[in-house]
């Protein structure tokens, strides 16, 4: 039996605009590609779900879970799934790049990629070990792992509203062919 | 006292972390499946049972398989 429910949804004509156009806004800013497709409602849920996990995330690490680096030491594969929240993850690019400038990164080490570790130095010498991977983890602790996974999820996350504003709800229950109105379209998903 | 193994875990703060990101995963994929907000909302509800019940298999086994060893 369908879900009456459902079944409403498939009379539902959706406007999904230009779905190329709503996916880039999606991607940039979470719900953004929603709201400029006029379904305010999934837009708000999708902004407050995503960046509420983000921004969780983010904030459990002190603003240090959330960066790019690609060196022998630290393979930072994390970012490529955290960038998909979009312009929110934006900023670690340019700390990446700032980092390697001699002044370092911009403002502090909020989303700047880590300290290379000292090499042959004195690990217990704070000045040496601040602002290096092994000092994060000692000092965050579990908080790292746990704010490295809430901005990873809110990335995927991401990549689902992404597809939705592209293509429109995957719809799981299918209409009973018996009961669909004489004349009514198959693909009742509108691009204009 | 050394707490039983299953009450021990549930009183670990890092557990209940997992209840925002629960909330958060059932309440997007059910927006991607749906249009309307009930519909959502009871796919969001089941998605979240399902996930619970899943995990919740894991972890039985997983206390099982250290009571066994």
């Amino acid at each position: 039996m369908s879900n009456p429910n459902t079944a409403g949804e498939q009379a539902l004509e959706i406007d999904l605009r230009d779905p190329a156009l709503a996916g880039f806004l999606a991607w940039l800013w979470p719900g953004l590609g929603h709201f400029y497709q006029r379904r305010h409602a999934k837009g708000m849920l999708f902004m407050v779900c995503i960046l509420g996990t983000y921004f969780f995330g983010l904030t459990l690490g002190e603003g240090k879970v959330v960066y790019a680096n690609w060196t022998q030491e630290d393979h930072r594969w994390q970012y490529a799934l955290q960038l998909g929240v979009g312009l929110p993850a934006a900023p670690a690019i340019v700390q990446a790049i700032a980092a390697k400038r001699p002044e370092g990164p911009i403002g502090g080490y909020f989303m700047a990629p880590p300290k290379p570790s000292p090499r042959g130095g004195n690990i217990h010498d704070a000045g040496q070990i601040a602002n290096t991977l092994p000092e994060w983890h000692k000092r965050l602790n579990v908080r790292f792992e746990l704010g490295t996974l809430y901005t990873m999820v809110a990335g995927l996350l991401n990549i689902l509203a992404i597809y939705d504003a592209l293509a429109g709800p995957a719809l799981s229950e299918p209409v009973d062919e018996k009961k669909r109105p004489p004349g009514e379209g198959d693909d009742k998903k509108k691009q204009s | 006292m050394n707490l039983p193994l299953p009450l021990a875990a549930l009183l670990a703060p890092q557990i209940w972390y997992m209840l925002p990101l629960l909330v958060a995963v059932s309440l997007v994929y059910g927006a991607t499946r749906h249009e309307l907000l009930i519909p959502i909302l009871q796919h969001a509800w089941r998605t979240a049972v399902w996930m619970l019940v899943f995990m919740g298999v894991i972890f039985v086994a997983l206390v099982a398989l250290e009571w066994w060893i």
